[in-house]
């Protein structure tokens, strides 16, 4: 299978690793960051591509741009994996068009384009009879997606609830752990690559509302954005607030919040139990999908990282390949 | 609720009985023998603690062991759910926050843990409200939700379905 990698950040380094580690069958024929790219449809090397960006060079070529790379280089699939831009999902929105419509298939990391053009997509990519897979969206390494569309298909859905930001989770255990004050734990998590400089995102609820918004638009047949997540952040809290849940053997959790029927989009700060599954430490991720044929159905997992991102696009590669891709 | 059984032994365990067997919770029993005498009757008070929708059924079982109720009070106060809120809770006046609660009539506020670690920074609270039914206690959130926005609260409810 040819893929073209367009973004060459954690995530495609993490899957760039991965191919390289790994005998996955897997041919990068082009490659792109922001400022430089390569085609090559003999297969780029991806190590000397790796050194490169390791030394604080681009990856390939200043000529070659993005653009060029979904246009013109020979790929079965697209893997963008470039930042999220919530405010109109570009420049990763057109590349994504641009693929379909060459009858590419694409897997992307990208929250961007899916939480805000998903209906378009998808009916874009079923006129050209390709695929989009976006399991790295929510949740990093956790299989959610693939497993509400494939192994929960069948159940009624009706509440899914969880942590769906690691900052926002390390920062609050750290809070409740050690009486941290929201400043203080929120520079650690910073000193440790947990949280951004300008942290907002994360902090104020939007990342996990985004992935409110993927899921209940591309599985739970909703149609939302961003405006419908009422949304509360974590910057108020107070370690005096962790401790007075902690008296009562509960702690507090950053929740993202879906109720289907009631039309609730929610994530805000909440108490709850200590013994709750829910209730990770650090930087995971947890997600209880509560259905009517299944039960409960609680998912932990890493949330985001090089390696662990790289492990759900992968997962969406090689789906795509066992269905679909001919001659590989 | 007040009942009123045959003064025989045996009658008050067999008039506490039914309440266990639906679920309830005794938290008094007053006992009154000087009631007018003459009657072979006594009277009985119970406080007690009934899950929602059982006390037809209670009544049902009582009547089955003899016992006569002779009145029933009003149901009160059985559902609980404890927040925590933060902000300047004082300065925008706490007791008003309490009493826009508890003047519902069918909610209140039975408990409140207040930190204050410096003037100028927020406190911190916990508030526990309980309310006779689960309306009415939505019915209480969506007052304390309403103001807090006006106050500039952060209210932290529970994960649970409130």
């Amino acid at each position: 299978m040819r893929i073209a990698i367009l973004g060459f950040g954690s995530v495609g380094r993490g899957i760039a690793r991965s191919i390289l580690a790994k005998n996955l069958d897997i041919t990068v024929t082009g490659l792109a960051d922001s400022r430089s790219g390569i085609i090559d449809p003999a297969g780029i090397d991806l190590a000397a591509a790796l050194a490169r960006k390791e030394n604080g060079g681009p990856c390939g070529g200043p000529d070659v741009t993005p653009g060029d790379v979904v246009a013109k280089a020979d790929y079965d699939v697209l893997v963008e994996v470039t930042p999220t831009n919530v405010d109109d999902g570009e420049p990763a929105l057109g590349h994504i068009r641009g693929a379909l419509r060459r009858q590419k298939h694409v897997v992307t990391s990208n929250k961007g384009p899916i939480a805000l053009a998903y209906p378009e997509l998808r009916a874009l990519a079923e006129t050209n009879g390709v695929f989009l897979k976006y399991e790295a969206t929510v949740c990093g390494a956790i299989p959610l997606i693939h497993a509400m569309q494939e192994g929960l298909a069948g159940n009624t859905i009706s509440r899914l609830y969880g942590v769906f930001n690691g900052t926002c989770n390390y920062i609050l255990t750290r809070m409740g752990e050690d009486s941290l004050t929201y400043e203080q734990a929120l520079a650690e998590a910073r000193e440790l690559g947990y949280a951004e400089a300008d942290p907002t995102y994360d902090v104020e609820g939007i990342d996990a509302g985004i992935k409110l918004v993927i899921l209940a638009n591309t599985i739970l047949d909703m149609q939302t954005t961003l405006d419908d997540v009422e949304r509360t952040g974590i910057t108020l809290l107070t370690p005096e607030a962790l401790r007075l849940a902690e008296d009562q053997d509960c702690t507090i959790r950053l929740i993202g919040e879906i109720v289907p029927e009631a039309g609730v989009l929610r994530v805000s700060p909440r108490i709850v139990a200590k013994e709750h599954p829910l209730v990770v430490e650090g930087t995971l991720n947890a997600v209880t999908v509560e259905t009517d044929l299944a039960g409960d159905l609680t998912f932990i997992g890493k949330g985001a990282g090089s390696t662990e991102t790289a492990s759900a696009v992968i997962g969406d590669l090689l789906y795509i390949r066992e269905r679909h891709v001919q001659g590989s | 609720m007040k009942l009123e059984m045959r003064d025989r032994p045996g009658q008050l365990v067999a008039a506490l009985q039914p309440i266990s067997a639906v679920g309830g919770n005794i938290i008094a029993v007053i006992h009154q023998r000087e009631t007018p005498a003459a009657t072979e009757a006594l009277d009985v008070q119970i406080v007690l603690e009934l899950p929602e929708g059982r006390l037809s059924r209670l009544l049902e079982l009582l009547r089955e062991q003899g016992v006569n109720v002779v009145r029933i009070d009003e149901e009160r106060l059985l559902y609980e759910c404890t927040l925590i809120m933060i902000g300047h809770l004082m300065h925008t006046d706490l007791s008003d926050t309490v009493g826009r609660i508890d003047t519902t009539g069918s909610a209140e506020v039975t408990e409140l843990s207040l930190v204050m670690p410096a003037i100028s920074s927020p406190s911190s609270a916990r508030i526990t409200i309980r309310s006779t039914t689960r309306t009415e206690m939505k019915k209480a959130i969506r007052i304390l939700r309403s103001v807090a926005e006006q106050k500039n609260l952060l209210i932290i409810e529970p994960l649970e379905d409130t």
